[in-house]
């Protein structure tokens, strides 16, 4: 694959606007996993930016529209070789963030309460931002622990979808 | 998701492949534990998630469950051949320290 201008470089966004329904936890992912390989992120780089976005998505899903569903929007950002992800509900917030931060807060025996902890995990940075009756928005950062994607040895880890 | 469920004298081998993440799980629970509640003989779950790529925190809790589930009623639950892509989220979640991944192929863990 060739490219002239060495393409990381490019500074590119996308939008995506859905309903909070399970089905689109998936979908969300690997589109925006998708995305990301725009810049030369490792595969497992890759699968931890998946495993942020489908915590964040299935947050939506299960607490932000809790009896209905509601709509998710997620903005992607290359900004300068850095990946910036925000995933926003107007669903009903969060009246205790620092609660919610703290591994295995979950009022579901089927749930971990890992959802925030991984996604702090795996990105470079993570912050959020609610308010009740009025939603959530999860901002997080990534950039990629490898930024020569001209480096021949590296560059097979790189994804190629 | 697909699941492959197999009884082997008092063991339930159940062959996952596909994506265990919000939208997975409830079919994941309820297939599994329908036949755990069919056959109380059942005493071993054998998990062999070779053909599982994807796994979040939702696929994680679904798992816990199952392994709770075994050890309410006396049983044990392993996990098999996990995929370096997903044993990231269970080195992290803490799961490998309560669910033994003693064998690293199925049939040793029969």
């Amino acid at each position: 694959m060739s490219n002239n201008n060495g393409g990381y470089s490019s500074n590119n966004y996308m939008r995506l606007i859905f309903p909070s329904r399970p089905a689109n936890v998936a979908f969300a992912r690997v589109a925006i996993a998708a995305f990301a390989t725009q810049l030369p992120f490792t595969l497992e780089e890759i699968d931890e930016i998946k495993v942020a976005t489908s915590e964040a998505v299935s947050n939506c899903v299960i607490h932000a529209y809790p009896d209905s569903v509601g709509l998710v929007e997620i903005n992607a950002e290359i900004d300068s070789g850095l990946f910036r992800l925000s995933i926003k509900d107007t669903g009903v917030g969060i009246a205790d963030l620092d609660a919610a931060k703290l591994p295995s807060y979950s009022t579901n025996p089927e749930r971990m309460g890992l959802g925030l902890v991984f996604m702090d995990s795996f990105m470079d940075s993570l912050s959020i931002e609610t308010a009740v009756g009025r939603g959530t928005t999860a901002i997080m950062e990534k950039k990629p622990s490898n930024p020569a994607p001209d480096d021949q040895d590296q560059a097979q880890d790189v994804y190629e979808p | 998701m697909k699941l492959q469920l197999e009884k082997v004298g008092r063991t339930l081998v159940v062959r996952i492949s596909g994506d265990l993440d919000l939208e997975s799980a409830p079919a994941f629970r309820d297939k599994i534990d329908n036949v755990l509640t069919e056959y109380e003989m059942i005493n071993k779950l054998v998990l062999n998630l070779a053909e599982v790529n994807f796994v979040d925190s939702s696929g994680l809790g679904a798992i816990l469950g199952r392994y709770k589930k075994m050890r309410s009623r006396g049983g044990f639950m392993y996990l098999t051949e996990v995929e370096p892509s997903v044993s990231k989220v269970f080195e992290l979640s803490g799961l490998f320290k309560i669910i033994p991944l003693e064998h690293t192929n199925e049939d040793s863990a029969i």
